[in-house]
């Protein structure tokens, strides 16, 4: 077995895809200037949020959440032992490696984070309030930007004689600034709480772990996750409406799948109108959902792909209609929530203990709120809008000829729009042809083709020299990444013969049919009983949950989005495994032990 | 009202002087969702209801009568020939009738004809020699059908006249009048697998698992140590199986044709496959905590899985004691615990959870 992974200089690039370093900002790449550091470090793929080539724009993102991550640890909180993280951009794909502080400086920093953390720990609810207005001011903003044509003639009252002293000109890029500025402070605010969140669940997980050496994960968690949680209320959501289409004898609308057919049935009676308000209502903003990590411009959201919650309430009514009851019993999920840990605190030995105990755990219950539904705020709901709001700019310069589909504006750097802006601002001012639409085209083509062939292409799991033992707590909770999954990478994969190892990240064991996935596109694809075999889950494919018997993914640690819900809706699932989609075939009769996080191909 | 049969399930706590500290116990257990294998106890009414009907106490006169303890040669004679004679004498015509009826009523729940039970007797006072000399004649092994259950039953009573019980009653002053016993009728187990399992994790002390030690047959080799037997751990909570470690199990202790546990080389499949299923293991996890549960201190039982019994209660318990080893260590842990510094502020414990990742460490 290798020591160490490639060296992210010895990477070859994929034909086709000569020129892909110019589609990202130079600091982001492998680069000479820091060969030596870039060499001898261990950087892994972060599969769990960037499963995909990211394109230029796309890139964005990725720079601006981990930036944020790297902010707080460092400048704002001070963690103690953590620094922020590092990342590149290597194949489209993106690496990150965590930077540990100074031991020289733990002493300080120590003393930095008590006072910092200490008081988010103590004004946590209020914090949380504000962060939660915060947010919808933020959501607010980012609605408000728009892109609209540059008129001929700017409006007299308005912009001339109100004396506002600047025009269309200068706001449509002060939008597209705007909108990068609302999008890094978007980032901000989301690691605001973030990795306090996971610090408080990590101390009562050590104080689990010590206490009971062989408490299974599972059971941590499940002490801690939340009951109502909004991160479930999008499928909430969908139920409800089913209940209601079924309840108001509008259920057939559903039958035949077509999006437009369905809305002209429903459309025809005061039942199906009044169903379409109820939609309405429901998707503002609870469909803003991604069917993806939210990481990606492609990934496709709710309510502007509207077939995608019409397929799932139509799975709803049918199971309504075969008496099937979706609801989600929070009785009895409270009920047991409280067995286990009563049963877990009379295990203890001491009263010290059972106090230590209910202190942590009552501390994690006031932050882990934060940790379960700040991804529906921030991946979600404010991606969707950017995605929207960058698809509108998208259609403006499709009509000005700079290209030639609104999703080419992806295929642009962030500072590289701006340059676009400047162009179609300067033409429209002096006014002349734009240059846009005889430099751009060539460029988005080239582009389109380069991410096309890296795509082809699976990117190595790990790059660089691995510690002997990864403890960094966020890389593990985080990103599943253990001294034991880095092992198997470097074997290849190949442990038992036709066995996969991963989280144990939602309890049972079932066995049944394959079906892998490589994009929310495919979910169509899953039939009844199958076990989803995909790079990851985004929480938005709950609703096929009812429809599978397990999940295994390639990435993905216990508190992944995909662990959470699939603990939630009671799935067996392996998490981590690493080559799940590399291995399992489509039709292979697998069996997922979700217990002990093992995955083995039968046939 | 007194009764001469007694169903473990049926058994509450005024029953105890009519069927014994052993009846009793398994009762009990029984009572608390402690399954030990089915079974009844013969009340002592019914050896009182016998003893009379052959007025076994002119008997018990006649013989006793100048008994001299320090005659060791007397002693043996005049003892055996009451237990000759208790051992032959008719059983109660009602009482058999019972014991009879019972013994098919076992028969019947496990779905077996003439069910192979164990016969012993159970004391049912302080001043019972039994409890002294528990173990000499009174326990009787795989007796299959009816007449010798019977017989079984006489030969337990008869064991209340073992030349020691009996020297014991003159030295002590009891009347051997006054003697009674009860007797317990359980069903043999007849393992598909069998061992042991601990309320806590034998290796660290880990008291929210259930450790697990398996093998096929008999649980004599998992106890002696000549089976590597599976081994598993089952958390308390939720039932979940944390580890699982399936032994090449070489032997296994089997019944012989003669009735009689032998050692039997196991090979192939059998030996490498699992003793238990996952529905099995976490039945005896079940077990295993209720009577940590009901005995209120970590426990060390032995089970066994019973192929004559239903899935869903062939599991059974045959004996749950205290474990100790880890049981004192971790009082003089949490003692010390206890008097050192209180259990500190939370900031500092979380700077330390980071500073420490090691408690992050997935396994």
């Amino acid at each position: 077995m290798a020591d160490r992974f490639p060296s992210p200089f010895e990477i070859e690039t994929p034909e086709g895809a000569e020129g892909w370093q110019d589609m990202y900002v130079y600091s982001s790449l492998f680069s000479e200037g820091r060969r030596e550091f870039d060499d001898n470090t261990f950087w892994f793929q972060d599969g769990v949020h960037w499963p995909k080539v990211l394109t230029p724009w796309d890139a964005t993102f990725f720079e601006f959440g981990i930036a944020s991550l790297s902010q707080y640890n460092t400048r704002h909180l001070q963690v103690p032992p953590a620094n922020g993280i590092a990342f590149r951009i290597l194949n489209g794909y993106g690496y990150l490696t965590p930077i540990g502080a100074d031991p020289a400086t733990i002493e300080e920093r120590v003393a930095n984070f008590m006072d910092r953390a200490g008081f988010y720990f103590m004004n946590w609810n209020d914090l949380y309030d504000k962060w939660m207005l915060k947010m919808r001011d933020l959501v607010a903003e980012l609605e408000a930007v728009s892109f609209d044509a540059l008129p001929d003639i700017e409006d007299a009252d308005e912009v001339v004689k109100s004396g506002a002293g600047v025009g269309s000109g200068y706001r449509i890029q002060e939008s597209y600034r705007n909108l990068l500025n609302l999008g890094l402070k978007l980032w901000n605010y989301h690691f605001e709480f973030l990795n306090l969140g996971y610090a408080a669940y990590l101390d009562f997980f050590g104080f689990c772990k010590e206490a009971f050496p062989s408490i299974p994960d599972l059971a941590i968690a499940k002490m801690v996750a939340g009951v109502e949680v909004d991160l479930f209320r999008p499928d909430e959501e969908l139920k409800r409406l089913a209940r209601m289409a079924n309840d108001t004898g509008v259920g057939d609308a559903f039958a035949g799948g077509d999006v437009e057919a369905t809305c002209q049935i429903l459309k025809s009676t005061p039942q199906g109108e009044a169903w379409i308000a109820s939609f309405q209502e429901s998707a503002e903003p609870w469909f803003n959902f991604s069917t993806g990590s939210g990481f990606y411009h492609s990934d496709k959201i709710w309510i502007e792909n509207v077939e995608v919650p019409f397929g799932f309430i139509d799975n709803y009514i049918r199971l309504l209609r075969e008496g099937e009851d979706l609801a989600r019993p929070m009785d009895a999920i409270r009920a047991e929530r409280d067995r286990i840990v009563s049963e877990y605190s009379e295990l203890l030995l001491t009263d010290e203990d059972r106090e230590a105990f209910q202190g942590k755990l009552g501390l994690a219950r006031v932050v882990f709120p934060y940790v379960e539904n700040h991804n529906f705020y921030v991946e979600h709901w404010s991606h969707s809008v950017i995605w929207r709001k960058m698809r509108q700019l998208g259609e403006l310069f499709v009509k000005e000829g700079f290209f030639s589909d609104a999703n080419d504006i992806f295929y642009l750097k962030r500072t590289e729009v701006e340059d676009a802006l400047w162009d179609y601002y300067v033409s429209w001012a002096t006014p002349e042809q734009a240059a846009g639409p005889g430099f751009w085209p060539p460029i988005v083509q080239k582009r389109r083709d380069i991410c096309a062939a890296l795509s082809k292409v699976k990117p190595t799991p790990a790059l660089g020299v691995p510690p002997e033992v990864i403890t960094e707590p966020f890389t593990v909770m985080l990103w599943g990444i253990t001294s034991e999954s880095t092992k198997a990478w470097l074997g290849g994969g190949a442990g038992e013969e036709g066995v996969l190892t991963g989280m144990a990240a939602s309890p049972g064991v079932v066995e049944g049919l394959a079906r892998v996935i490589f994009s929310p596109d495919q979910i169509g694809e899953i039939q009844q009983d199958e076990i989803l075999v995909a790079p990851l889950t985004a929480p938005s494919w709950a609703p096929i949950f009812g429809k599978i018997q397990a999940t295994v993914t390639d990435t993905g640690g216990m508190m992944s989005h995909a662990a959470i819900v699939c603990r939630e809706y009671g799935l067996p699932a392996v998490t981590g495994t690493g080559f799940a989609t590399a291995t399992i075939k489509t039709g292979d009769r697998i069996r997922v032990d979700g217990s002990n996080g093992k995955v083995t191909v039968i046939s | 009202m007194t009764t001469s049969i007694m169903w473990f399930e049926s058994y509450w706590e005024g029953m105890k002087p009519e069927v014994g500290g052993k009846a009793s116990s398994l009762g009990e257990m029984t009572g608390a969702g402690l399954p030990v294998p089915p079974g009844f106890a013969l009340t002592t009414e019914s050896y009182r209801k016998s003893r009379d009907a052959v007025n076994l106490d002119a008997t018990l006169v006649r013989l006793l009568h100048g008994l001299d303890v320090d005659d060791m040669a007397m002693v043996s004679d005049r003892c055996s020939r009451i237990r000759s004679h208790i051992e032959t004498m008719a059983m109660d015509p009602d009482v058999e009738q019972r014991l009879r009826y019972a013994y098919a009523e076992l028969g019947r729940r496990c779905g077996v004809e003439d069910v192979p039970v164990a016969v012993r007797s159970s004391a049912t006072s302080e001043d019972s020699p039994d409890a002294s000399f528990a173990g000499e004649h009174d326990t009787y092994l795989w007796v299959r059908g009816a007449d010798n259950v019977v017989d079984a039953v006489r030969r337990c009573w008869a064991s209340l006249f073992t030349d020691r019980a009996t020297c014991y009653r003159v030295e002590m002053g009891y009347d051997h009048r006054s003697v009674e016993m009860s007797v317990v009728v359980q069903k043999m187990v007849r393992p598909i697998a069998a061992g042991v399992a601990f309320t806590l994790n034998p290796s660290d002390g880990d008291r929210s698992t259930v450790a697990i030690d398996s093998a096929w047959g008999f649980g004599e080799g998992v106890v002696s140590g000549e089976v590597t037997p599976d081994n598993f751990l089952v958390d308390k909570v939720l039932y979940e199986i944390s580890r699982r470690k399936v032994a090449t199990k070489e032997v296994e202790f089997r019944l012989s044709d003669e009735g009689h546990v032998e050692k039997v080389p196991l090979e192939g499949e059998r030996a490498s496959e699992s003793s238990l299923t996952d529905p099995q293991l976490k039945a005896i996890a079940r077990l295993a905590r209720t009577a940590e549960k009901h005995y209120g201190c970590p426990q060390d039982i032995e089970w066994a899985v019973d192929m004559d019994l239903p899935d869903g209660e062939n599991v059974v318990l045959l004996q749950s004691r205290p474990e100790t080893v880890w049981s004192k260590k971790a009082a003089a842990e949490a003692a010390a615990k206890a008097t050192a510094a209180g259990s500190g502020d939370m900031m500092a414990s979380i700077v330390s959870t980071l500073m420490n990742p090691l408690h992050s460490r997935n396994k």
